[in-house]
């Protein structure tokens, strides 16, 4: 590139100038803290900006005391002062002082003995301890699965994520319960046979084989079949003997039954929510109306009315003897509840959709069932995949709720164990609070987390 | 499908053709289920009923209530006295706590969340880091955790109730049974000075109105803050000393010596906030600020950056950028969400149940069902509160958010 006359230039430079380094306060340590913390505190040009600087410096190491302070609290509750073993079996009295009928020297922080004594109530409940091995097997299998629809690149994943909402609710039921559930055998025979003369009247009615009124009716007639059918199966396969023991649901308990209600609130309410949003942009006014009617409604009172309502009301309503148990009547209760949420959100996908997409279908001579099916649904259900997930996060934490119906989830056993005298300390309550909190955080956290991964992943636009 | 429509030539191929009347048979059948669902549940309730021989009706309603009930805002102003008042005045007792925790749940939350919002958004980092510390412990824990845990807070580490946590010198203080204060006495003719706060009100907006005539007239506009601060303080106040003082203080009287038992604070002086009350209006607070916190630092991000840089090229200092320029126009993305979670914290409060403060859930559906058993009525106007509450809420809002919303052509 050099020309060769420039080399006799005297004043011409011949090589570069060497690189400098960047001043000192500008990297490091050093600059972070300048660029970051000091350049909102150090401008005192004007009274005005020296106002504002000061105000600023107070906020922020009023605010980083605060915090430290706070921080340090923790840290000493759950580390330093805290009590971790109890090699004697002491129970309360490893964690209380002597003045409180204990062997402790000062006032103790977190009583971890407590937790370790307690874990294996505040995870199973009080299911028996011979078959634990059932919930870690439903454990690891959710643990498998969500694993494996997260992780982009695994082989297979629409047949697991089948999978995951269709046959293991019933594996995780059938694990759970243990079967054996004792089903009028005409009752499951009748939705069986129900569902598959319905299913194949479908069939052979969009054949023609059966008359106009089939013809046109035959994709509604072969669903409603269908939904008897699973019904039935449901049933069959519960009422089966699989050689486990029946675990009554009033043994369920802790994380497992948390994990159990948000899990099929989640799953029963996609449905019902993605039949109602449908309803609620129908050009059938009774639609709309029956819709609308059902979704405020359920999220215009409180979940803890629902279940209420559930528990208290729902026997009444029922006819006379039919009995369900607790946690079914609370499953119910969170499933009404969360469907009406789930309406909002996938109606939120299916507004995003163009119109060009439905005058595209129809355009190719699709019917409406169709378009929704094929063109509309897998479109706007994949949209609204961090909605579904941030209805799971606070579904997640208002099966906290249950425990005000008498049903003990993570927080209702962790409750339950202060009432034990043998740990009867003036920290049990906090160490047990700090572990439940701890438990849901970890869980919604990672679940916010992924959320907004998705939502970055979806989101190409422009960003500042 | 298709050689079937063309081959069709029945009135009945016709019909089932025809997508109108399709839909109308459609509409017809579900219709038809629906009420026939309903007609099955009543039925089986009214069987139900009977053959568990329980009362109906809202008669209840007139008989008395034999059962104490925390003291709390409810039970002050309906004047709630055990074997004296009825029914209907522990309805109104729940649904004035229930309105009253949260209302001030409403402020406090928003005050709190705007300034973890904006600190989100602060360009310090300490400040930035501690507004998203506070979010995301706050957002992702149980509010009945939360509450159960603000409970346990109060009841645990408080001084107990024959001592006290002094908070405002000798006003008032803090022990394990409540919050002591001064109770505001009115005398008569504090509504003069309450009327005079309002015509200052009214007078600040004339004010604002006139002074926004002159800027567009003469481009100066008239001084602002002392003037509103004379209508809106001065105003009152000089009535206040005019009447001489109509508003005196009963101050809670604390007892540190004599025997023992009558140590403590004295009954019926001052003006307490039960541990209950306080933890759950804490509770509700600060986890709904943590998620209006969310809705104010996308929405202050939603703004165009471009915004700011056409007001930095007009001229405009960053503290006129904020309020002229980029919050009204964050205000329309904020409004919207700011209402559900207003009604979440209204609905939320029903958990008020776990640590039996007095709400419409705990003290209605719960004491008073429990005496007498008549779920339905209950359960029923339970839910009937709520639903007013979230549809008048979400009423105002929308209105509001009509008023402040994007004019287009």
């Amino acid at each position: 590139m050099t020309n060769q006359t420039s080399r006799d230039i005297a004043y011409l430079r011949t090589e570069d100038a060497p690189v400098l380094p960047p001043p000192v306060d500008s990297i490091g340590l050093i600059g972070w803290f300048k660029k970051n913390i000091l350049s909102s505190m150090n401008d005192f040009s004007s009274f005005g900006a020296a106002v504002s600087s000061v105000f600023y410096a107070v906020l922020t190491f009023g605010l980083l005391y605060i915090g430290l302070s706070l921080l340090w609290g923790l840290f000493d509750f759950t580390v330093l002062s805290a009590v971790f073993n109890d090699p004697e079996g002491l129970k309360r009295g490893v964690c209380t002082t002597v003045a409180q009928g204990g062997v402790a020297e000062n006032a103790v922080g977190a009583c971890w003995p407590y937790v370790k004594a307690k874990w294996q109530l505040f995870v199973y409940g009080r299911y028996p301890a011979e078959e634990l091995w059932r919930v870690d097997l439903v454990f690891i299998m959710l643990a498998v699965g969500i694993l494996w629809l997260i992780w982009e690149k695994a082989p297979f994943r629409k047949w697991v994520g089948l999978f995951m909402l269709t046959a293991y609710p019933v594996i995780a039921l059938i694990l759970l319960g243990g079967g054996k559930a004792d089903y009028e055998q005409s009752t499951v025979g009748f939705f069986l046979i129900a569902g598959a003369l319905f299913y194949l009247a479908g069939v052979l009615g969009l054949r023609d084989k059966l008359g106009e009124v089939l013809l046109a009716f035959g994709g509604g007639v072969k669903v409603f079949g269908i939904a008897l059918l699973v019904i039935g199966l449901v049933m069959l396969f519960l009422s089966f003997d699989y050689g486990l023991e029946k675990v009554a649901t009033d043994r369920w308990g802790g994380l497992m039954l948390t994990l159990v209600v948000a899990l099929t609130g989640i799953v029963a309410s996609l449905p019902i929510g993605i039949v109602l949003a449908l309803g609620r942009r129908s050009k059938l006014p009774l639609f709309r109306v029956l819709s609308v009617a059902y979704i405020e409604f359920w999220r215009g009172v409180p979940l803890i009315s629902v279940l209420f309502m559930s528990s208290v009301m729902l026997p009444l309503f029922l006819p006379e003897g039919t009995d369900f148990d607790k946690l079914l009547r609370a499953l119910i209760g969170v499933a009404l509840f969360s469907s009406a949420y789930m309406a909002e959100v996938v109606r939120g996908g299916l507004q995003a959709i163009s119109k060009g997409q439905y005058e595209g279908a129809q355009a190719l001579g699709l019917n409406a069932n169709q378009t929704n099916k094929m063109i509309i649904l897998p479109q706007a259900l994949k949209i609204v995949i961090p909605g579904i997930v941030n209805t799971f996060i606070g579904l997640f934490k208002d099966t906290t709720l249950v425990l005000i119906i008498g049903l003990f989830d993570l927080l209702g056993i962790i409750q339950n164990t202060f009432a034990d005298a043998n740990w009867a300390t003036p920290t049990t309550s906090m160490t047990g609070y700090l572990v439940a909190g701890f438990i849901f955080w970890l869980f919604c956290f990672g679940m916010s987390r992924y959320s907004i991964f998705l939502e970055d992943k979806l989101h190409t636009g422009h960003k500042r | 499908m298709q050689d079937a429509s063309s081959k069709g030539s029945s009135v009945l191929t016709k019909l089932l053709y025809n997508s109108t009347w399709r839909g109308w048979l459609f509409q017809a059948l579900v219709l038809l289920a629906v009420i026939a669902f309903f007609v099955w549940i009543i039925g089986n309730t009214v069987d139900n009923l009977q053959r568990l021989d329980k009362k109906t009706g809202f008669g209840f309603l007139d008989q008395i209530a034999g059962f104490q009930i925390l003291t709390s805002p409810g039970v002050s102003f309906m004047g709630y006295e055990a074997g004296v008042s009825t029914y209907l005045d522990v309805f109104w007792v729940g649904v004035i706590n229930t309105i009253m925790v949260a209302f001030i749940g409403i402020i406090a939350a928003t005050i709190l969340g705007f300034m973890m919002g904006i600190m989100r958004l602060s360009k310090n980092s300490i400040i930035s880091a501690i507004a998203t510390v506070y979010v995301e412990i706050f957002r992702n824990v149980p509010l009945l955790l939360q509450i159960l845990f603000w409970y346990s807070v109060m009841i645990t580490t408080l001084p107990a109730k024959r001592d006290q946590l002094s908070v405002f010198g000798d006003l008032g203080g803090l022990n394990k049974t409540g919050l002591y204060m001064p109770q505001p006495i009115f005398a008569d003719g504090f509504g003069y000075v309450a009327l005079a706060f309002l015509v200052g009100l009214v007078g600040c907006w004339l004010y604002s109105k006139m002074a926004t005539g002159i800027q567009h007239r003469t481009g100066k506009r008239p001084m602002g803050w002392p003037v509103y601060l004379l209508l809106l303080i001065g105003v009152p106040l000089a009535v206040f000393f005019l009447l001489d003082r109509p508003l005196s203080w009963d101050i809670p009287v604390f007892n540190n010596e004599g025997p023992i038992l009558k140590r403590g604070f004295e009954r019926e002086t001052g003006m307490v906030l039960k541990p209950e009350f306080l933890a759950l209006w804490i509770a509700l607070s600060v986890y709904t600020a943590s998620f209006i916190a969310e809705n104010v630092r996308s929405g202050i991000l939603a703004v165009a950056h471009g915004q700011t840089e056409a007001s930095q090229a007009l001229g405009l200092r960053a503290g006129l950028i904020q309020r002229l320029v980029v919050i009204p126009q964050a205000m329309r993305v904020i409004v919207p969400p700011l209402t559900s979670q207003y009604l979440n914290l209204t609905k939320n409060s029903s958990l008020a149940v776990a640590i039996a403060y007095p709400d419409i859930v705990s003290v209605f559906a719960g004491t008073a069902l429990n005496v007498l058993g008549q779920e339905i009525e209950m359960i029923f106007m339970m839910m009937m509160v709520y639903l007013i509450l979230s549809l008048s809420t979400s009423l105002f809002m929308n209105w509001f958010n009509g008023k402040i919303k994007l004019v287009e052509r």
